[in-house]
């Protein structure tokens, strides 16, 4: 766990969130006046789940004429990831609508963050949030399936039907882009020190049995490690079976137990890559492309990092824009999904995030009007469909008890 | 008493002083123990009804007095919490060693800097434990000022390193906790009467002995608060296994972190909660009874 030297973000959210109103405290009172035998209490702990706000009924939240009674706003509070924006777009962005934009970096991992608004969305509250990003797999199907989402207005983004990648549309995670526009989409794969390793490896079992001990990096969260373990294993990541989970979990413990394996990293593992800790390691497709890029164009200058797509095939995931319930500002949010996907705009941020685009069209931009051909012609940020074929996603899981059970085998791996 | 019977009015006022004074340490106390009831026992009683309970985020959480999430936490995790407790038992002893020397001194040979080496022992403290521990990570990296200097000059293997080891855990441990050993042996140390070892002395006592029979039988309730400010936290730190740690370093604190932002298993985290504090209440009641706490309370 990586913890910035940043403002607390629930500083932040006190600063920004909507004030307490007087029926909210008085509401709150009666709860407390009424919890005094300890029974009382005890029942009040329960945790209320959230599925009844699932189905939306056709004046609800998110519905057409929902969307028709929001009025334009001139603020948008938009949560992201570190270094996952040219910052000038945003400006752009407030020259042609008038939206001020507070830009806030406030994601560092996926299960954190969620573990900081789940509770007030549970509570009823406002996130202090316009538009967030977060993965598929895991993170966004909960929020989906808890109704902590705001159906999207299709009618607010024709850029995206316009120019969106195929891959993009209608992903099986949320169907018909009901909920989700993706942001920027990446891969798993190998990173390593060119200079150091003479010989890199091509696939994970490469890396798993790699000559340099202590100084390999993995992924310690429930989809980087096992899925790309149950690609190399030879097993379909959606069809894979507990029995297959187990077997493809063996060698990964074992060059764990055995001290090739150093440690089990989040977002940290690219400072350990660029300090020595370690020389080769798991590693997203953006931040190998970041490290090595010179600090003049806004890289990390550590020209000796490089990426392999392993050759079984790597894991291709997304990073989505939604929009939380009592967002105080939906139709910036929407104005915003729209802008992203104007391939100008797009191929700004390409050119300067190196992640995979959802807009196909930003390359010629990219490459005759921004002359950059090295990022126009990376299959790392506009890969073809023959290198998309290659990919598997993340493991979307049937249900809750299938979650655990891929946990109970999995978190023991990389938690032990 | 006498002159208070003179007159009615007079007896009066002062039952009215009686009753005042009487009730005067309820009034005083109030504010504690309202603190204490809103921020320490009413989120331990919701901790407590939390882990009994069953279910999941989507469908909420019901209380069903599931004892099972007790027994499921210790038999899937008592691993981490064993490692836990060793880890933190040698990071306290640890900073015992390198405390108990360091606050002798100064109470007994810092002179007017006395003030000046305590804030020097504090300062690093000002700046945030995270950080002090990512300084940590940076300066013991691998091919870092510490080890990559050694390396070059061929004193220490090209594979060698520091972190990612459970040496790198407990020593992170017990630089991060030495302030709260380190301050109440020095109050222990401080408050010792000089005329005893003066006294001590003059009964032909060697030094050694002034220190074995007269300073450290009279600093030991320093020691027991040391011990305990310490240790407490050292079990549950799960800052320094994150960044400090490699593979099977992990401590208890990271399995409830993991289990609570990762799974959102809340009853699985509260439980594990409850079986640590259990098993710290129960070590420190122990150790109270066999060390003799008379003096605690002045430090604690």
């Amino acid at each position: 766990m990586r913890v910035g030297p940043d403002i607390d973000p629930a500083l932040w959210r006190g600063l920004t969130a909507r004030r307490v109103s007087r029926r909210d405290l008085f509401k709150a009172a009666g709860v407390t006046a009424g919890a005094m035998g300890l029974s009382a209490i005890l029942d009040a702990c329960g945790v209320a789940g959230s599925q009844a706000s699932k189905s939306p009924s056709a004046t609800g939240v998110g519905s057409q004429s929902w969307w028709d009674q929001q009025k334009k706003t001139t603020q948008l509070d938009f949560a992201n990831w570190p270094l996952y924006i040219d910052p000038s777009i945003l400006k752009t962005f407030t020259k042609q609508t008038g939206i001020n934009v507070t830009y806030q970096t406030v994601i560092n991992d996926n299960d954190p963050f969620l573990a900081k608004i789940i509770p007030a969305l549970q509570n009823g509250q406002g996130t202090g949030y316009d538009l967030c990003v977060n993965t598929n797999g895991g993170p966004m199907d909960r929020l989906i399936a808890l109704g902590f989402v705001i159906p999207l207005d299709h009618r607010k983004i024709p850029n995206f039907f316009k120019y969106a990648d195929p891959n993009v549309k209608s992903p099986t995670y949320d169907p018909g882009n009901k909920y989700t526009v993706t942001w920027q989409s990446g891969f798993t794969a190998i990173g390593y020190n060119s200079k150091e390793v003479k010989n890199p490896p091509k696939t994970f079992n490469e890396l798993l049995n790699s000559p340099y001990k202590g100084k390999v990096g993995m992924f310690g969260n429930n989809q980087d490690l096992p899925c790309p373990a149950l690609v190399a294993a030879g097993y379909d990541v959606q069809t894979s079976t507990p029995d297959q989970w187990k077997k493809a979990a063996e060698p990964v413990m074992r060059a764990r137990d055995n001290g090739t394996i150093r440690a089990f990293y989040d977002q940290s593992y690219i400072d350990s890559l660029e300090n020595g800790d370690i020389l080769v390691t798991q590693a997203w497709s953006g931040d190998i492309f970041i490290a090595a890029a010179p600090k003049s164009i806004g890289g990390d200058g550590y020209p000796e990092m490089r990426l392999n797509l392993p050759t079984e095939g790597s894991i291709y995931w997304h990073d989505n824009m939604w929009i939380p319930l009592h967002a105080q500002n939906p139709v910036s949010s929407m104005m915003m999904m729209n802008f992203v996907y104007d391939p100008p705009i797009a191929a700004r941020n390409a050119d300067f995030i190196w992640y995979v685009s959802p807009v196909p069209s930003a390359k010629d931009i990219v490459l005759n009007d921004l002359k950059d051909p090295s990022v126009a012609n990376s299959p790392l940020v506009f890969p073809t469909a023959a290198d998309i074929a290659k990919t598997q996603g993340y493991r979307v899981w049937k249900d809750q008890a299938e979650e655990e059970e891929w946990n109970s085998i999995w978190e023991p791996v990389y938690s032990s | 008493m006498e002159q208070h019977l003179g007159t009615g009015v007079q007896l009066v006022e002062h039952r009215r002083l009686k009753l005042r004074r009487r009730l005067a340490p309820y009034f005083l106390s109030a504010p504690g123990s309202l603190w204490l009831l809103l921020f320490f026992l009413l989120p331990l009683v919701f901790m407590a009804s939390v882990s009994l309970q069953t279910g999941n985020l989507l469908q909420g959480f019901r209380m069903t007095w599931h004892f099972a999430n007790y027994s499921d936490a210790l038999s899937l995790y008592h691993v981490q919490f064993v490692r836990s407790l060793i880890y933190g038992s040698i990071a306290t002893g640890i900073t015992l060693v390198v405390s108990y020397p360091l606050a002798y001194w100064i109470a007994f040979h810092g002179g007017r800097y006395k003030n000046t080496l305590l804030l020097l022992i504090l300062l690093p403290f000002f700046v945030t434990f995270v950080i002090r521990t990512l300084a940590w990570e940076f300066i013991l990296s691998d091919q870092g000022i510490v080890l990559g200097t050694l390396k070059h000059w061929h004193l220490l293997p090209q594979n060698y390193h520091v972190l990612a080891t459970s040496t790198a855990v407990i020593a992170g441990i017990a630089y991060n906790y030495l302030p709260f050993m380190a301050l109440p042996l020095y109050v222990a140390l401080e408050k010792i009467d000089r005329t005893v070892v003066e006294a001590a002395r003059d009964l032909y006592s060697s030094n050694r002995a002034v220190f074995s029979h007269v300073i450290l039988p009279l600093s030991l309730p320093g020691v027991f608060a040391g011990l305990l400010l310490t240790f407490v936290p050292a079990v549950g730190d799960y800052v320094n296994a994150a960044i400090l740690g490699g593979t099977n370093n992990v401590m208890i604190g990271n399995i409830i972190q993991l289990k609570y932002l990762q799974d959102f298993d809340y009853p699985l985290a509260s439980a594990l909660s409850f079986i640590l504090m259990a098993a710290l209440l129960i070590g420190i009641f122990i150790y109270a009874r066999a060390l003799g706490t008379r003096q605690i309370e002045e430090y604690v």
